[in-house]
């Protein structure tokens, strides 16, 4: 077991490299598998002291909820924010900054909650507040940042706590 | 049925061409700095998105072969435009923003972008 590890010092990054260098060959052969995993097992390895407090990835069920759920979001979002570039009279537009408390402490799942806000559209992830404590956020167009907060607290947030925390 | 597939390809293009013209006219209509930068975010999720179905759709449907590099520009955009956006969101704020315009930050007292020593020979451009 403790050699396996000092082999695979990080499988799941092992597969992705391995999935990555398939999609990349976009034509599956025995000869990319094998070469995809020659290339899954190298990197990890060397790239070991870079990663000193890997977060441990569990529940991963909620890894395909989380990615189903931002999914829809984005396409919901794409068409509100559509609505309000096409339609929406620039001066009636309420621009807003949003303040949230973060919960998360990891720093890879912050990371991936920041991304998820700006890839939303009508959310941009700004800024971290100095220690790392709250999520500077603007928003496009809010009567009511509160509501923005809670729904970013609710729906990606909490999945985010279960799956790193 | 060869029809029926290129008419949900069309329909793939027609939804990507119309996000990427909505995002293009945002930079345009859109007049403060941080609104602008919502426009590209739109371009390239659903903008994207759609020329990357149309052609997954393109080579399973059509051409008769799986097609997966789309997955990877994907994974690559998710990667790669939050950084972007991050980046020019922190410098309209180093330049532009003071404190005191910002929500509060709770204990930590500052913004991270703030919290570094400030240059006190700015121009001031927040009036645009």
């Amino acid at each position: 077991m403790e050699l396996l590890r000092r082999i695979f010092p990080h499988p799941q990054l092992t597969i992705l490299l391995t999935l990555v260098w398939l999609f990349l060959a976009n034509a599956p052969s025995l000869n990319s598998l094998v070469f995809g995993l020659i290339l899954g097992i190298i990197i990890p390895f060397v790239t070991q002291p870079y990663w000193p407090d890997r977060p441990k990835l569990r529940n991963w069920p909620m890894v395909i909820e989380y990615m189903l759920v931002v999914l829809w979001d984005i396409v919901v979002a794409n068409v509100t924010v559509a609505k309000i570039i096409l339609f929406k009279r620039d001066a009636d537009r309420q621009p807003n900054w949003v303040c949230i408390p973060l919960e998360l402490r990891t720093p890879e799942a912050i990371t991936v909650l920041a991304g998820t806000i700006t890839m939303t559209p009508g959310t941009v992830s700004c800024d971290l507040s100095a220690q790392g404590h709250n999520l500077l956020v603007h928003c496009l167009d809010t009567s009511d940042p509160d509501a923005v907060r809670d729904q970013i607290k609710q729906r990606y947030e909490r999945r985010l706590k279960e799956i790193f925390e | 049925m060869e029809f029926i597939f290129e008419l949900l390809i069309a329909f793939f293009l027609i939804v990507s061409g119309i996000f990427g013209f909505v995002g293009s006219f945002g930079m345009i209509k859109l007049k403060d700095p941080m609104s602008r930068l919502h426009a590209p975010t739109k371009a390239t999720t659903l903008g994207v998105g759609g020329v990357l179905l149309a052609s997954i759709c393109h080579s399973v449907l059509i051409e008769g072969h799986l097609s997966l590099h789309e997955l990877l520009i994907t994974l690559f955009l998710f990667l790669t435009a939050p950084i972007t956006a991050l980046f020019i969101a922190k410098w309209h704020i180093h330049r532009h923003e003071k404190p005191e315009d910002l929500p509060d930050a709770g204990e930590d007292e500052l913004w991270a972008t703030h919290a570094v020593e400030q240059v006190e020979d700015v121009p001031d451009h927040s009036a645009n």
